[in-house]
């Protein structure tokens, strides 16, 4: 009987604590208040600004999308004009964007490895200056470093007819305030061949890189992969531009009127942020791939040499390989944080998607909440993106380890 | 949860008074309530709306604001600033955050029916024009072909600029910044050979390039620009107030009423200059106001012609000439409704 | 055996004297030739280096000391040919970049609260100092409180607008009101990611993952353009309280992943042990769990705010002037315009921002270190 009594005390006071105590019923209550909260929030929020733009007369929705944009971009990668869309003005920003992150990218990755390894020199130069290069642009905000970049890199370019007088006619290459002139590459007939070329020589690289493998594994012998893949990528297009007939034309840029005209021009803009960008996002990596490789034991390199590896090969198989599984997941932080900071476009004038859609389109319909919506979510799916992948090169880095 | 906590804070925080504002219909009574009006401004303009190194705004388009304090208040000192760029503006206005907007607006008629908008008049008939420097030897707008033209974003003056390269058949390249400060230095450092913009602008802008002297506006003018005062629609009389004070400097300046001899002209016996003044009819309690509200304006303000020679005239450094913006009766578009 | 005694004809018994290592090792010779001229490919770099030093150091130190105009009363004494900085450019403006535009009158304001942030700084700073816990609810709470009844002017003082602020007193409000909001909501957040709570914890991660994966500029714009029509009608925020919750929201997010760092790395059995001793979850969090995570974390918080620090420069963006929006508004005063004002104006500016974020970021590295040893 006592047992039981003890049993029943022991249910009842569970029974009768439950409702506040138990984890699961707090829980679900919590968790209900949290929906409440939130959804009241929102629903509050959405009110309000049907009420507000109601009542002010704001147009809302997506149809502004179709309509004539009417203004004109500088640097458009798709054929735009002021009679197309406000679509195509958003292809054009986001185009922009895109660019500039990817090869902002690629650029502050190779400084960062360069810097992060000159760190690590034992030259006591080459080391002191990596280290001052990365203290001081770490240390300074990157907008402050963009509109320096911008002001700097300006001021002390000359006027494209100063620097037209200098170099004559045909301008062959020409850095002015205006931007940077290179000649243009022009495909006559005939020209694909060339581009076929590249393919096929590219592929044959593949191949052997794979053949190579397989040779080693069963033969132990090597086969100068790179080497071989580099000369047939040079030697092939070559090959193929001479048996067509030279059929690449240059076009060079010349002075008309207020500006040089032709050739293949990269705005001052887009230099000045990709400099901004690539030098400030590489201070980090350079950090990064430091903290890469000093994680490496050292007993990891003494025994590589120990199985007589020369210094060369000891870094390349036993040291990068796992550096890499500590520098990845920082660096996809920074890749991100590149792209993000590439918004910074819009003050100096770069016509990216927060300046063209987030600032000419919003300034001109009005619609402050679907644009800015949408740009949030674009650069939120462009991130999403890029962790993506960097998760998936990740998980194919690590497969290295055991 | 974290979202009840962030509003609670935000709830603290306004009711600790850091600028929780309200705006409703009726916007005079809101006024009076905190006692002061809230003006929308540029973020720096000479001659318009600029602050000093002390933080004092002057300009025409601060001129007005101060004439509706002076109007509703009876001090012109019951205003303040909150300086916008081009692209907050509106949404100041209609979000109620600012009672007036006074900053250099083109009234547009997209404006004025789209966006919940009421211009309340025309304080400066400006034209869009464009400025290049001396050395170009360029004295026609229709020389530009080929040029790179600095703009500021979110302005009429952008689409404009659109217009009329393509109806002169002619290439441009466009150079845009969000800020007007930004666009100035761009053009300081000849990134551009065109900078375009309000004539008055230009004036503005001109003064404040590194050597002043090398540039010159061309003669071109391509716009209309007709630029005011803008209120939020549905609260006709605050739309009222507003317009009838710039209506009163405007015939304060026609019928001779200044700030100096507006005292001695309150023993004006013309009946026109007594219904200005209050001292016939009711005119003023007809907007909610006292019957000396004009009286106030002049007295604190001044009148039209006052107000422009203060702030852009020819004895200030931008020197404008009057020009379409002199009284109808000299020869100019400024012309307001009479006081009956 | 006799015989190989005899056979030896000496046998040292002393050490012979060490001798001097080769000069080629030692001395500022071999210091030279050790550190810069290992190799051949060293050697290249080293005097790539040095070409490259050459190439900019006396440039820099001729324009920022050398020509440089040190005090002047306008443009005409910067715009002098072969003139460096404009240092007088800086010195004109000084309180204009400190201040803003605050009332010179009420300045003290400002200072009595600086002073008053150092002196909660510099003891939680120092590690040996003791009652943490009092003193960082004193900079957590006390102090807030204190600041915003100095800076705004409540009871009896004079009213200072917010659109009168800027210059440094911005930067530092919008940093510590980023950081000391999304301290707490960053605590909440980090836990709420690892409750065990479905919903609590996917709004916890679409929160965070939402603002860590879009640019703080949107965010500036949201808070600048589009949240005034998300609230009532007759309700508006002032402008840089706007600013502020965007930043906080922003920033809450970030340290949300950096405290659940902390979280991580606490041992399970920590977690055991609280429930063990029959303390309820927010007990155990409150006494077991965050005073470890929280102490690990140190470093990661200081990070934080460097890049929060930095971040504030792009509320000039939205019209607020921060240090770098007054500098560079004050760029196109007619009296300071010359050729070398931006360069300076930017220079000072990344001059103050390197200062304070250097210092900050030694300090992480210092607590890192120090941690270290306690730990592992």
């Amino acid at each position: 009987m006592a047992h039981q009594a003890g049993v029943e005390t022991g249910a009842d006071d569970s029974g009768r604590v439950s409702l506040m105590n138990d984890p699961k019923a707090r829980g679900f209550v919590f968790q209900a208040l949290l929906i409440v909260a939130v959804a009241a929030m929102v629903w509050s929020g959405v009110t309000n600004a049907i009420d507000n733009l109601a009542r002010a007369g704001i147009a809302s929705g997506f149809g502004f999308f179709g309509e004539r944009a009417g203004f004109d971009i500088g640097q458009t990668l798709i054929p735009y004009t002021n009679d197309s869309s406000y679509l195509r003005a958003f292809f054009v920003g986001l185009l922009n964007t895109m660019v500039v992150g990817v090869i902002g990218i690629f650029v502050a990755t190779i400084i960062g490895f360069v810097v992060g390894l000159a760190r690590l020199s034992k030259n006591y130069l080459v080391q002191k200056f990596a280290t001052v290069y990365v203290e001081v642009l770490r240390n300074v905000p990157l907008l402050l470093q963009l509109l320096f970049w911008y002001k700097a890199v300006l001021s002390i370019l000359p006027s494209p007819r100063e620097a037209a007088q200098e170099a004559g006619v045909e301008i062959a290459f020409s850095i002015n305030n205006r931007g940077l002139y290179l000649p243009r590459v022009v495909p006559e007939n005939g020209a694909s061949l060339i581009g076929y070329a590249i393919v096929a020589a590219l592929l044959a690289w593949f191949f052997i890189g794979r053949w190579a493998k397989k040779r080693q594994i069963e033969t132990g012998q090597q086969f100068p992969v790179f080497l071989t893949g580099l000369g047939l990528l040079i030697v092939l297009p070559v090959l193929a531009f001479l048996v067509t007939g030279m059929p690449l034309a240059l076009e060079y840029a010349s002075l008309q009127g207020f500006n040089m005209v032709g050739g293949w021009v990269i705005q001052p803009e887009f230099m000045a942020l990709l400099l901004g960008l690539a030098l400030y996002t590489a201070s980090f990596i350079a950090e990064i791939v430091r903290a890469g490789i000093l994680a490496v034991s050292r007993g990891q390199t003494e025994a590589s040499y120990a199985l007589g590896l020369r210094p060369n090969l000891t870094s390349r198989l036993v040291i990068v390989p796992q550096a890499m599984r500590v520098i990845i997941p920082p660096l996809t932080s920074q890749f991100l944080n590149l792209t993000k900071n590439s918004s910074l476009a819009v003050a100096i004038g770069y016509p990216d998607l927060v300046s063209i859609f987030g600032g000419t389109v919003l300034n001109q319909t009005g619609q402050a909440v679907e644009v800015i919506s949408i740009t949030m979510l674009v650069y939120l799916a462009l991130s999403l993106l890029t962790s993506a992948f960097m998760n998936w090169f990740n998980s194919r880095v690590s497969l290295v380890e055991r | 949860m974290n979202k009840k906590i962030l509003s609670a804070v935000v709830g603290a925080a306004a009711v600790a008074g850091m600028g929780a504002a309200p705006a409703s219909a009726a916007t005079l009574d809101d006024v009076k309530a905190k006692g002061f009006v809230q003006c929308g401004v540029s973020t720096g303009l000479a001659g318009f709306s600029a602050p000093n190194d002390a933080g004092d705004w002057s300009g025409i388009d601060v001129d007005l604001c101060r004439g509706v304090a002076a109007a509703v208040f009876g001090d012109a000192q019951a205003v303040k600033f909150s300086p916008l760029s081009a692209k907050e503006r509106f949404t100041a206005l209609q979000s109620g955050e600012i009672d007036v907007l006074s900053r250099n607006t083109t009234w547009t008629m997209s404006r004025d029916t789209q966006l919940g908008l009421n211009f309340a008049g025309v304080n400066y008939y400006d034209g869009q024009g464009f400025m290049v420097r001396e050395a170009l030897g360029v004295s026609s707008a229709l020389q530009l072909s080929g040029a790179s033209v600095c703009v500021q974003t979110g302005t009429t003056t952008e689409l404009n600029l659109t217009d009329y390269f393509k109806a002169n058949d002619m290439t441009y390249n466009p150079v845009v910044f969000e800020k007007l400060e930004e666009v100035n230095a761009a053009y300081d450092a000849n990134r551009c050979d065109v900078y375009t913009t309000d004539q008055s602008g230009l004036y503005s802008i001109r003064l404040g390039l590194s050597a002043p002297d090398d540039h010159m506006v061309l003669p071109e003018v391509i716009s209309k620009e007709p630029l005011g005062p803008v209120v939020r629609q549905g609260d006709d009389q605050w739309f009222n107030i507003v317009k009838w004070v710039h209506n009163a400097m405007l015939n304060a300046e026609e019928m001779g009423i200044s700030s100096e001899n507006v005292d001695e002209m309150m023993n004006s016996t013309d009946p026109n200059v007594m219904r200005l003044l209050g001292k016939e009819g009711t005119f003023g309690e007809g907007i909610g106001l006292g019957n000396d509200w004009a009286f106030n304006v002049i007295k604190m303000v001044g009148n039209y012609g006052e107000v422009f020679e203060r702030n852009v005239g020819d004895s200030t450094p931008l020197g404008i000439a009057r020009g379409v913006n002199a009284l109808w009766s000299k020869g100019g578009l400024q012309y307001a409704p009479p006081i009956r | 055996m006799d015989n190989n005694t005899q056979s030896i004809a000496f046998v040292r018994t002393e050490e012979s004297p060490a001798t001097a290592p080769p000069s080629t090792s030692s001395g500022v010779g071999g210091w030279i030739r050790e550190n810069l001229f290992a190799t051949p490919r060293d050697t290249v770099l080293s005097i790539l280096t040095i070409l490259l030093l050459i190439w900019m150091v006396p440039p820099i130190v001729d324009w920022a000391f050398i020509s440089a105009v040190w005090t002047g009363e306008g443009r005409e004494d910067c715009i002098v040919p072969g003139a460096g900085a404009c240092w007088a450019f800086v010195e004109a403006k000084f309180g204009q970049f400190i201040y803003g535009r605050y009332p010179i009158e009420e300045r003290w304001r400002v200072d009595l609260t600086g002073l008053l942030l150092i002196a909660g700084l510099v003891p939680i700073a120092i590690p040996s100092i003791p009652y943490k816990r009092e003193n960082a609810l004193y900079l957590l709470v006390v102090f807030p409180i204190l600041a915003f009844i100095l800076l705004t002017g409540q009871f009896g003082l004079e009213p200072v607008e917010t659109a009168l602020w800027g210059g440094l007193l911005v930067t530092l409000v919008v940093a510590i009101v980023g950081i000391v909001v999304s301290f707490p909501l960053g605590i909440l957040l980090a836990l709420g990611r690892r409750s065990e709570m479905p919903i609590v914890k996917m709004f916890c991660i679409i929160f965070i993952e939402f603002w860590r994966g879009v640019p703080l500029i949107t965010v500036l714009f949201m808070s600048s353009v589009m949240l005034p029509l998300f609230l009532p009608e007759g309700v508006s925020f002032d402008k840089l309280l706007r600013a502020l919750i965007g930043v906080a929201l922003f920033s809450s997010a970030y340290m949300a992943e950096v405290i659940r760092g902390g979280l991580q790395a606490i041992p399970k059995g920590q977690y055991e042990a609280a429930n063990a001793m029959a303390l309820t979850f927010w007990q155990g969090t409150r006494l077991v769990i965050m005073p470890q995570a929280l102490k690990l974390v140190i470093p990661g918080i200081v990070n934080t705010f460097i890049g929060l620090f930095k971040d504030t420069s792009l509320v000039l963006i939205i019209g607020l002037f921060d240090l770098l929006g007054i500098v560079q508004q004050n760029m196109t005063d007619p009296n300071w315009i010359s050729p070398a004002t931006p360069a300076t104006g930017f220079v000072f500016a990344a001059f103050v921002f390197f200062i304070f974020c250097f210092g900050m970021s030694r300090y992480s590295a210092y607590m890192e270190r120090r941690l270290d040893t306690g730990h592992k």
